[in-house]
């Protein structure tokens, strides 16, 4: 049962964290069998991250409906509120990896590999005919020429559209404060929206490249880095695109107040925080 | 001293201690708890298990090398040993055991009824079996487990089978577990203390956890964006790690070892909060220099970012990046040092005792050091060359990581487990635990210094006849150490089950803080009230000065 323990909330047992784990278990190995061309690996991977659909949809419910009952206090809402700070610092972190991958790339590996510094034999005796440049494939042109997408068209506007996307969900948190139900619909729906146009384009970008740039996933460095980079910001995407639509569907339903709305803000900060990962990306990944 | 009056059980409950409200039902219990303490139990049951089996697989690696030539194993067997020993050993034994300790003690020490984020306390340790399931399954698939080195570098760890992806998926979970952990100790430190329990107050053990959970935290992304790579070069066709396509293989290194060094100490700074609480208890002495011992911690966690590459010194380095990680690698022996200089200043005129848990942790005080030495040794870029991938480096890590780490968590174990089961160990057999482990591990250790420096390479399953009487003498000690923990299994489970001896709340005649406050065992539910803090239950006094 669950029990206030004096000052603070201790909730009761739950089954989900075991649905969860098993979730993981059928989607990390499924996925491990498929990409060893073991063929049921697919219907367990799609089972395991059913089960983890499941278990988030389980485990938010019974937090929603503490929630609203009033189980929560403030103690209980710092806990939320630190456990989503550092769970978006362990995000950035992740980022942080393949920024530097980016960056050793570019400053060490590449310049090494034209002859520069200790890299001088590498290059005289492997590939002399190499000389370093970014973009680059690499000396042996993996992934054969290709050229890269300009920051001008696209990009830019993807940085205006999330740009815009950042304000238009602080001035619905705004309206959330202040208790305008309607504004506040229709400026988050608005964030939704810019977020989907978003990955469309991103979408609409990748087709381009794969299909009249010839720039893949196998395009040496560049390819790998721009990829990944951007592929795991736009999953970012569409995961906050999809919470975004769960707290549309939540302020619908007016499970909010003015002062306790923390679910909100979450998203919201993470809203920013992918925000702020295309702003780097858009710089080193585009333009630099 | 031991317990001071073992016939008489303690009177003094807290509030709620009269109802306990234990779930019924092995799987309620256990499958789906929140309760910090029962999670607590978990991890460490986990970690013992784990240590068994990565254990064993130490026991067959030592088998093997007994004798030079190849007798037991097939060279590629070897190498998925000696691979899956260190991941199990580091991420299953280690890393959970202070996970454990923490879960049960934090709440406990800062007057909290339970961690912050309980359900995610659960599911942070229940991920970890799979994690497991995962990586020691691989041993039964096709071509066998990972065999390329629990540091994955590539190309080799790449030319495996099957096991490369189960391998890195494996790591992403135990990274997940290990990110929800952290946050929930932080989470729990930062929001949770009981009024008065200010951070400066706080037991050195928590303040070591608070900080290590932020380098966790830090870190774990960093290795899981590592082998995310590996697995998009081998199945995905990326380059980074191809120098044919403008990457480089030495740019995993530096993002592996960016997450492993900060790793290590993730595994080194919780034992320096145990034996904090440890040594002055049975001295009998506040702690000396707590706040100097605390902002060590924070310095070393610092300099842990920063020194990384001392791993890769032999790799090709520009010569201004070797002796910036030379320097830098070296200034953590200063805040070390610090630690190892209060632990004596503590014990120093202090009236001492000498029951298990202080024996274990003088032992760690002096066989750390001695590995902190060697690490000194190995920081030296010129002398690295020589010492760089050889048994060398195998007696340094196993000094800090054996006697260092797993010495803390005995020590814990012995120190706390009165309070968690309300019984007295066996202090005979844990004294017999104590001797049989600290002698067989430095037979079995200390001889890796000499082959190593006469320069036998590591991660080999054959050597030249010239190591041989080492070799020998190393495996000796290496199968007595392996069977002294089975007296560690027989003390726990003699405490817990059999033992007649009550323990007090206050167990140790020297002990302090609010673990030692509650009844042993400490009930299902502690400090569901918070308590009033004053300044004699307080671990160390008060230190605010
Ligand atoms: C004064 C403190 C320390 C210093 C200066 C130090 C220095 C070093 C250096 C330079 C190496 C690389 C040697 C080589 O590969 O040639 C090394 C390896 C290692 N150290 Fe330490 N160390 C210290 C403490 C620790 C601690 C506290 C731990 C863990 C609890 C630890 C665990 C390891 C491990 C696991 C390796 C080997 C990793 C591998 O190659 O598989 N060290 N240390
Ligand atoms: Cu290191």
């Amino acid at each position: 049962m669950a029990q206030t323990q004096g000052a603070y909330y201790v909730p009761h047992g739950s089954h989900w964290p075991i649905v969860g784990s098993f979730g993981l278990l059928g989607a990390v190995g499924g996925a491990g069998l498929w990409l060893n061309e073991v063929m049921v690996g697919k219907p367990i991977m799609a089972v395991g991250i059913g089960l983890l659909v499941v278990m988030l949809f389980g485990w938010f419910g019974s937090v929603i409906r503490e929630s609203l009952a009033g189980y929560y206090n403030k103690q209980v809402d710092v806990s939320f509120r630190m456990g989503m700070i550092w769970f978006i610092f362990s995000e950035v972190m992740f980022f942080a990896a393949f920024f530097g991958a980016l960056f050793y790339a570019r400053t060490f590996s590449v310049p090494w590999l034209g002859g520069e510094g200790h890299g001088a034999l590498t290059n005289f005796y492997l590939w002399p005919q190499y000389s370093a440049a970014w973009p680059t494939n690499g000396p042996q042109d993996i992934g054969g020429a290709f050229s890269t997408m300009s920051p001008w068209g696209i990009p830019l506007l993807n940085t205006l559209l999330l740009l815009s996307s950042g304000v238009t969900i602080t001035i619905a948190h705004h309206a959330l404060r202040t208790g305008h139900r309607a504004r506040l619909l229709v400026f988050l729906a608005l964030t939704v929206i810019l977020g989907a146009v978003f990955l469309g384009f991103q979408v609409h970008e990748y087709a381009e490249a794969y299909e009249h740039f010839n720039l893949t996933l196998g395009s040496g460095i560049y390819g790998s880095t721009f990829f990944m980079l951007t592929g795991f910001h736009g999953l970012h995407v569409t995961l906050g695109a999809i919470m975004l639509t769960v707290m549309w569907a939540r302020c619908a339903k007016g499970h909010f107040t003015r002062d306790n709305h923390f679910a909100f803000e979450a998203v919201a900060w993470y809203w920013h925080f992918v925000d702020v990962v295309w702003l780097g990306l858009f710089l080193f990944v585009y333009v630099l | 001293m031991a317990a001071v009056n073992p016939a008489i059980h303690d009177t003094h409950h807290d509030g709620h201690a009269g109802h306990d409200d234990k779930p019924h039902g092995f799987l309620h219990r256990w499958l789906f708890t929140t309760n910090h303490k029962d999670i607590g139990t978990l991890y460490l049951v986990f970690s013992l298990t784990m240590f068994f089996i990565g254990g064993s697989f130490a026991m067959l690696i030592r088998a093997e090398l007994f004798q030079p030539g190849l007798q037991l194993l097939q060279p590629e067997t070897f190498n998925e040993l000696t691979t899956m020993h260190a991941l199990i050993m580091i991420f299953g034994a280690i890393m959970p055991a202070f996970v454990g300790l923490g879960n049960w003690m934090i709440p406990m020490q800062i007057g909290a009824p339970d961690m912050a984020l309980p359900r995610m306390n659960n599911w942070s340790f229940w991920i970890l079996p799979f994690a497991f399931l995962l990586l020691i399954g691989e041993i039964f698939m096709p071509g066998g487990g990972p065999q390329g080195g629990w540091t994955m570098y590539p190309p080799l760890s790449l030319e495996g089978g099957f096991n490369v992806a189960f391998m890195i998926f494996a790591i992403h979970l135990m990274g997940i577990s290990s990110i929800m952990g952290a946050i929930n100790i932080i989470a729990t430190i930062l929001n949770m203390r009981a009024p008065g329990m200010d951070l400066l107050k706080m037991p050195v053990f928590v303040w070591s956890w608070l900080i290590t959970a932020f380098l966790l935290i830090a870190v774990m992304p960093v290795l899981a964006g590592a082998v995310t790579m590996l697995l998009t070069d081998k199945y995905f066709g990326t380059s980074f790690f191809h120098a044919a396509g403008g990457g480089d293989p030495v740019m995993y290194q530096h993002i592996f070892w960016f997450f492993g060094h900060p790793e290590v100490y993730i595994m080194i700074l919780p034992a320096f909060g145990i034996i904090s609480e440890i040594i002055p208890t049975f001295s009998r002495k506040p702690i000396f220099g707590y706040q100097a011992m605390v902002y060590a911690i924070a310095s070393i966690a610092f300099l842990s970012f920063i020194v990384w590459a001392h791993h890769m010194f032999t790799v090709g380095m520009p010569l201004g990046g070797e002796l910036f990680f030379m320097y830098a690698t070296m200034l953590i022996a200063i805040p070390t040092g610090v630690k190892v200089f209060n632990w004596l200043s503590t014990m120093w005129q202090g009236s001492l005792t000498f029951e298990t848990p202080m024996l274990f942790a003088i032992a760690f005080v002096i066989l750390f050091t001695i590995g902190g030495f060697s690490g000194v040794m190995c920081a030296i870029v010129p002398a690295d060359y020589q010492y760089q991938d050889t048994y060398f480096v195998v007696a340094h890590f196993h000094y800090v990581l054996v006697t260092g780490a797993a010495f803390a968590i005995m020590a814990a174990a012995y120190y706390w487990l009165p309070k968690w089961s309300g019984n007295m160990y066996s202090e005979k057999w844990g004294k017999i635990h104590f001797w049989s482990s600290t002698i067989s591990v430095n037979v079995l250790f200390f001889p890796q210094h000499f082959v190593g420096l006469a320069g036998m390479p590591r991660r080999i399953p054959d050597y030249n006849v010239a190591f041989a009487d080492f070799n020998m003498i190393s495996s000796i000690g290496g199968f007595w150490f392996g069977a002294s923990q089975l007296i560690f299994v027989g003390v726990i489970i003699h405490c817990v089950y059999f033992s007649r001896q009550r323990a007090t709340a206050q167990v140790w005649e020297g002990a302090h803080g609010l673990e030692w406050t509650v009844p042993s065992p400490a009930p299902f539910h502690t400090f569901s009230t918070p308590p009033v803090i004053t300044n004699d239950m307080l671990a160390h006094g008060d230190v605010s000065h």
